[in-house]
């Protein structure tokens, strides 16, 4: 800062106020020092002896004086831009979340194009696509998820008992049935649905803090059922084998067994693996893409405007005729009947599943995915997907800052945008300016 | 009768709100219920629509005993409630909240429906893209009490829809009952503090104290009162007796 231009804002009472900096950072300091000499300070090394302490108080004053150096600054900057920016949320993020919004329609579009486009770009090899359908599970999960919290408005912590479900239905019915992935998948999504219901009926009384904990729990006993119900799951070893799925009836295999069809003999290509990819790869496009114009065309319908009607205010609902209890349990249905595709497909992509994917790590992670989106914002679910699955699977290499990128992330979105990246709630309706009303 | 209450007690808890409360309404009629702040009037209207049920006592609705009806069921039936407080679902727009009133209304009848309560309350055609958490105090009444209207009620319960509100809108609001009265024929029963305007508008009144009904009459009659011109008309409210 040029001594000039500190006199003048002095002299528009909005100088530096160096004791409140001094203040602030010395404090952001003192709990840097509190976390980071544990942390960094001390670090125990195999040596000949057995184990031994390392001292690493550089790292600790490093630390300390980043905190100490960028708090200053931060504060300075705070104190004399505050006149501009009177509201905190008015932010670079704010503004482009807005914009995004206004042409959300368009970015979709563009969106829904490059993902089909995907596979056939130069740079999409075998790794890419992988990615993009492993990234794609995660949408559609976020997008099915948003049907119970962002538009029902019921927070549930569980949501990955019905992606289990899904997942298990499929391997169970075609190890035991011989059943086809394409059979299975109906089935997989009426069983999660079932599920769904048998979820609600206890928690149709509960709301907020309440009903999360049941989920929660509902959560933790699928999961242990599969963990223990030997027999018929097979237990913690998982199952394995689980078929693919055919191209209508083309098998994705080099050598195809007696009386089957390989796609690439079908079609006269040589046989690549990457052709079973891209498979895999539209076929979750497919069925996230489904889940999406089902959730954007339901909001529009009774059923749906009724389920943001009972998160907006159940007394009103009841008031209006709506019956809760079908409200609430229809939600859960439908949002776990999508978890349920989901499984199937994941089955199907993996050849093998156990209990250990479905632990409440995941349903945590697709319920982030739905909150920073912006609880109801379907697009707001992709980006927030793709922040939470894809960049960490990019920046593998820095495998043990993960998490620590993940809840630095966390707490800007807290900061910036409290409401979710993407906040805005579109109307159902509108009717032309001046037009006649009702329609 | 459209609407009878007969010895209908209702509890909080151990808390016993209305204790043994009778009252009628008949088709066609604005009725009219005052009362202290916590007389139990609330209750009563949240009683006739089955949240909570009544402890004792029957509700009887054109013929028809729907006591132990769950409140959805006893909507259906024809009585709409405009709570206390509103309620309008703050997060969407004007047309999104009459879309909810219009649940049990036929689909086809939507458009006219639409039209009919715009025609009562214009400033909602010009809000109708408006949220309805960002409408002023006296739009909102005005939203709550069409949205009720949307299903085409034959009771329409009000709770307090002057509440909070400036003299002119409270002047507007209950000539607008008035036409949905005359016109409509729709009967409305309504819960009011401002007892002045409400027994003007009503044929008959209730007053109620401490969970019963203590006094009944025509509006002209409970007007001319002294007892109740002191209690509730002159001066301000008194303390609950
Ligand atoms: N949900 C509840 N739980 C417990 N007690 C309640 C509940 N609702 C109301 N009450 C009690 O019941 C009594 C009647 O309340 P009610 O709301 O019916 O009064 P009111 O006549 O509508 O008053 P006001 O004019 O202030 O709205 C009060 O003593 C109140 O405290
Ligand atoms: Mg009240």
């Amino acid at each position: 800062m040029r001594p000039g231009a500190t006199a003048r804002l002095a002299g528009a009472g909005m100088g530096l106020d160096l004791p409140l900096i001094l203040k602030e950072a010395g404090l952001t300091a003192l709990v840097v020092f509190a976390l980071a000499l544990p942390l960094f300070g001390f670090r125990t090394v195999d040596s000949a002896g057995g184990l031994d302490v390392a001292y690493r108080f550089d790292w600790v004053a490093a630390a300390v004086a980043v905190a100490f150096v960028g708090r200053a600054l931060l504060v300075a900057m705070r104190t004399l831009g505050g006149a501009q920016r009177a509201r905190p949320g008015e932010g670079l993020l704010a503004r482009a979340g807005r914009a995004f919004y206004r042409h959300t329609t368009w970015i979709g579009a563009a969106a829904v194009a490059f993902a089909v486009l995907l596979p056939l770009l130069p740079f999409a090899d075998r790794y890419v696509i992988d990615i993009a359908s492993y990234f794609l599970i995660y949408v559609m999960l976020g997008w099915g998820l948003n049907v119970v919290v962002g538009l029902a408005g019921l927070l549930d912590l569980g949501y990955v008992a019905f992606y289990a479900v899904g997942a298990y239905s499929y391997a169970l019915a075609s190890l035991h049935l011989g059943l086809s992935f394409w059979w299975s998948l109906p089935l997989a999504g009426a069983l999660a649905a079932g599920f769904g219901i048998l979820l609600g009926f206890p928690v149709l009384r509960l709301r907020g803090d309440y009903l999360a904990i049941v989920t929660l729990g509902f959560g933790e006993i699928i999961r242990i059922i599969l963990v223990n119900w030997y027999s018929f799951t097979n237990g913690p070893n998982g199952i394995s084998g689980i078929a693919r799925p055919s191209f209508f009836g083309l098998a994705f295999s080099r050598s195809p067994g007696p009386g089957e069809v390989a796609f690439h003999e079908f079609f006269g290509l040589d046989y690549a693996p990457v052709h079973r990819i891209a498979f895999l790869y539209y076929l979750i496009l497919g069925l996230a893409l489904v889940t999406n114009l089902f959730t954007l065309r339901i909001r529009r319908l009774p059923v749906g405007r009724a389920w943001e009607a009972l998160r907006e205010d159940e007394i009103a609902c009841r008031s209006l005729g709506l019956n809760p209890t079908n409200i609430k349990l229809s939600a859960f249905a439908i949002g776990a009947m999508f978890a349920g595709f989901a499984g199937s497909f994941f089955a199907t992509r993996q050849g093998f599943i156990s209990p250990e994917s479905f632990t409440f790590i995941e349903s945590a992670l697709i319920l982030s995915i739905v909150v920073l989106g912006g609880m109801g914002s379907q697009i707001g679910v992709v980006i927030a997907a793709f922040a939470i699955v894809v960049l960490p699977e990019w920046f593998r290499e820095f495998q043990q800052y993960r998490m620590l990128v993940f809840g630095a992330a966390m707490v800007m979105i807290m900061v910036w945008r409290p409401r979710g990246l993407i906040a805005h709630r579109d109307p159902t309706v509108r009717l032309h300016a001046g037009g006649e009303a009702g329609r | 009768m459209m609407l009878s209450v007969t010895g209908v007690h209702t509890f909080y808890g151990h808390i016993e709100a209305l204790k043994g409360v009778d009252l009628e309404v008949g088709a066609g009629e604005v009725v009219t219920l005052i009362g202290a702040n916590g007389a139990g009037k609330t209750t009563l209207l949240m009683t006739v629509c089955g949240n909570p049920q009544a402890a004792q006592g029957r509700i009887v609705f054109d013929g028809e005993d729907i006591t132990r009806l769950s409140t959805y069921e006893i909507v259906r039936r024809g009585i709409a409630h405009a709570p206390e407080g509103r309620r309008i679902f703050p997060r969407m727009s004007v047309i999104e909240n009459l879309q909810l009133g219009a649940t049990i209304g036929q689909p086809e009848d939507f458009a006219d429906d639409l039209e009919r309560v715009f025609l009562l309350f214009p400033i909602l055609k010009e809000r109708r893209e408006q949220r309805g958490g960002t409408l002023s105090g006296g739009e909102q009444q005005m939203l709550a009490i069409a949205r009720a209207l949307m299903s085409r009620p034959r009771l329409l319960l009000l709770d307090e829809p002057s509440l909070g509100l400036a003299p002119m809108v409270v002047k507007h609001i209950f000539g607008v009952l008035r036409r949905i009265n005359r016109e409509a024929g729709t009967t409305v029963f309504l819960v009011e503090q401002n007892a002045f305007h409400a027994l003007r508008l009503a044929d008959r009144g209730y007053v109620m104290v401490n969970g019963a009904i203590a006094m009944t009459g025509t509006g002209r009659e409970l007007m001319a009162d002294p007892e109740i011109r002191r209690a509730y008309l002159e001066g301000g409210r008194r303390d609950r007796a």
